[in-house]
């Protein structure tokens, strides 16, 4: 006992030591807890899907399932793309163009959200960027929004032919996801 | 008032011999035959009692609907159906069980406001009120999980907004909201993945409500009950024991409060749901404008009033979390409203706002709608974070009776027989 009084830190130093790898242990246990909410090893495996986009005629729109969320592919009219590339970028909500397969700081401008010699597909998650509804526009007979892209419902979220939100809640453009053209008629999402 | 008379007498041989090992019979009866009630409660105080029967409706029916529900998204509709057509009685058990959740809501509404009006949170039960804050987050988490499960249009689609509210922490570290997101759906879209965990989470937190309320009691029995004219038991003649009295009028009013539960049960059982949920969950389709169940309508008019993704969030978050302080937010000395000329209007008007704002959640987020919950917003917050200290300071009260038997019995209260 009378080590303790004269030794005082040595105790201390115990203390914090048994103490913090009593934390580090909590930590570990709780680690596989919490991350077995993460997705599944099955549910990262879907990660792509392959579209046939010949049945798509000018002015169709197609949505395919990809990560179970609907991805959706518009086949553009000329004034479309016209009307999408005539918007600078400084008038737009968003000016980040959010795609997946360029910079992240690239700017929202229509080039920026398609592929080139590919400026008529535009291929996005058709996910409302506010809280996540389907938004409408992609029917023929459909509510396209004030700005003839595609409108959502639940809050009054507005997009254009680029798919960039101009009015409304929702704070970001629909995201492009990575895609490649495998031939002139077929992508490949993910 | 842990200190009043103890009547316990043990009936039996069998009876005093645990009672020398475990005296749990007469620790209830201390608690809930002798315990001292204030002799004027009204009727409002009778809604304690209601919720703890409408928990214990929640988890009886629960149990066995779960004998019978499959969460799973590709059954989970049918099965929902399947009880409601061939399980036997199944028809009546889910009724229960799904009215019974907006029954739970209508008595926590009344035993809130019962609260408010009367001072109920002001010392020394400052506890007392938070845990039962954490019981009615509890609450709303539990209901929100359960209206998953049938996997509706509705559930499905309700599950999907109120998820991606987490999503708005982007604004605040990129990528910390999407993360999140993704850890409650184990996946990348809400999915039977999501529904299956919401099964788990559902049948466990009313355990915890459980729990909650069992602390919500002993701090009720450590401080005593509140009572219209908030002023303390002084004498003895200034309550009753709970048994018979108070435990008689809870049965009474548990028995209008039943039967107004059984109708519904049995004549509109779907009234308070939403059509929509009787069409199975469609992960391409939104429908075309999604509610939630009433009970959350005001809070979501407070998210869709302001412009801002995270600012809504926020705002609606902090309508209920604000309701935490109000022991020290209200900085008045008098409980109850009843002596408080200027804050008992106020009060009003808020119970109005909350009103209003649930009516306005019920509207398309448009228009005219907007202005007026942008508005009533306003006033909420304004009332709790403003008028609520200020009035607190300037109002003079109204005169007060000396004690309870005098507000009772006016001049009649001879000097206290005690
Ligand atoms: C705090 C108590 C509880 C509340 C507020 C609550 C609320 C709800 C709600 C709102 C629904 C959806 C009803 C509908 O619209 O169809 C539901 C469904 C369900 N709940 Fe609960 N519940 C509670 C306790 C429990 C317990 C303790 C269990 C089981 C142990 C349980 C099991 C189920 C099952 C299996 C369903 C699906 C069947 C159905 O939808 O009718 N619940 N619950
Ligand atoms: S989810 Fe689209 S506007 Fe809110």
């Amino acid at each position: 006992m009378a080590s303790e009084t004269e030794n005082p830190n040595r105790r201390d130093f115990l203390t914090v030591a048994a103490t913090s790898w009593v934390a580090v242990g909590a930590a570990a246990t709780l680690w596989p807890l919490i991350q077995q909410m993460n997705p599944d090893a099955s549910t990262q495996a879907l990660a792509s899907v392959e579209v046939d986009l010949s049945p798509v005629k000018e002015g169709q729109a197609i949505t395919v399932m990809w990560r179970g969320k609907p991805v959706f592919v518009r086949n553009r009219t000329k004034a479309e793309i016209e009307q999408a590339n005539k918007v600078p970028v400084t008038d737009l909500i968003d000016r980040y163009a959010r795609n997946d397969a360029i910079a992240e700081t690239a700017a929202a401008s229509d080039q920026n959200r398609v592929k080139k010699d590919h400026e008529n597909w535009l291929v996005m998650v058709g996910i409302c960027t506010h809280l996540g509804c389907i938004p409408k526009g992609q029917a023929l007979g459909d509510n396209k929004g004030d700005y003839g892209g595609w409108f959502c419902p639940c809050h009054g979220s507005h997009y254009d032919t680029a798919g960039r939100i101009r009015k409304g809640p929702a704070p970001e453009n629909f995201k492009v996801p990575t895609y490649q053209f495998v031939s002139d008629t077929k992508i490949k999402i993910g | 008032m842990a200190n009043h008379e103890d009547t316990f007498k043990p009936g039996s041989r069998l009876s005093q011999w645990l009672d020398e090992r475990l005296p749990v019979a007469r620790m209830m009866h201390g608690q809930f035959v002798d315990f001292p009630t204030p002799r004027n409660l009204n009727y409002l105080w009778t809604f304690g009692g209601i919720l703890t029967f409408c928990l214990g409706v929640q988890i009886i029916t629960g149990i066995v609907l779960a004998m019978h529900y499959v969460p799973n998204d590709k059954m989970a509709f049918d099965s929902i159906e399947h009880i409601r057509r061939n399980v036997n009685y199944g028809w009546l058990l889910r009724s229960v069980h799904a009215v019974g959740a907006s029954m739970f809501f209508v008595a926590v509404y009344v035993h809130i406001a019962r609260g408010l009006y009367y001072g109920s949170y002001k010392a020394p039960r400052e506890i007392l009120w938070i845990l039962g804050v954490i019981i009615y987050l509890l609450m709303m988490a539990t209901g929100f999980l359960g209206y998953t499960l049938p996997w509706g249009q509705m559930s499905f689609w309700g599950v999907t907004v109120i998820t991606n509210l987490f999503s708005s922490l982007d604004a605040v570290i990129p990528g910390l909201g999407t993360a999140i997101v993704t850890w409650l759906w184990g996946g990348y879209s809400v999915s039977g993945v999501t529904l299956n965990r919401f099964f788990s989470l559902h049948y466990l937190l009313p355990f915890v409500i459980a729990g909650v309320v069992g602390l919500h009691i002993w701090a009720l029995h450590v401080v005593g009950q509140n009572n219209p004219i908030g002023i303390d038991i002084k004498t003895k003649s200034d309550s009753v024991p709970m048994a018979p009295y108070a435990v008689m009028k809870d049965l009474f009013a548990l028995f209008v409060f039943i039967m107004l539960f059984a109708w519904f049960v049995f004549f509109a059982p779907d009234y308070l749901g939403h059509a929509d949920n009787y069409v199975e969950a469609n992960p391409l389709v939104t429908p075309p404008h999604i509610v939630p169940e009433w009970y959350y309508l005001p809070f979501y008019a407070i998210l869709r009033a302001v412009p801002s993704k995270l600012g809504g969030v926020v705002l609606m978050f902090g309508s209920i979390l604000v309701l935490l302080f109000l022991p020290w937010l209200d900085t008045s000395r008098v409980r109850s409203a009843r002596y408080r000329p200027i804050f008992k209007w106020l009060l009003v008007l808020f119970f109005f706002t909350f009103l209003a704002l649930g009516y306005l959640g019920s509207k398309p987020a448009e228009g005219i709608y907007v202005l007026w919950a942008q508005i009533f917003t306003a006033y909420y917050f304004l009332f709790f974070l403003v008028l609520m200290p200020i009035v607190g300071v300037l109002e003079t009260p109204s005169p007060m009776p000396r004690s309870i038997t005098e507000s009772v019995l006016g001049d009649r209260a001879a000097p206290a027989k005690s």
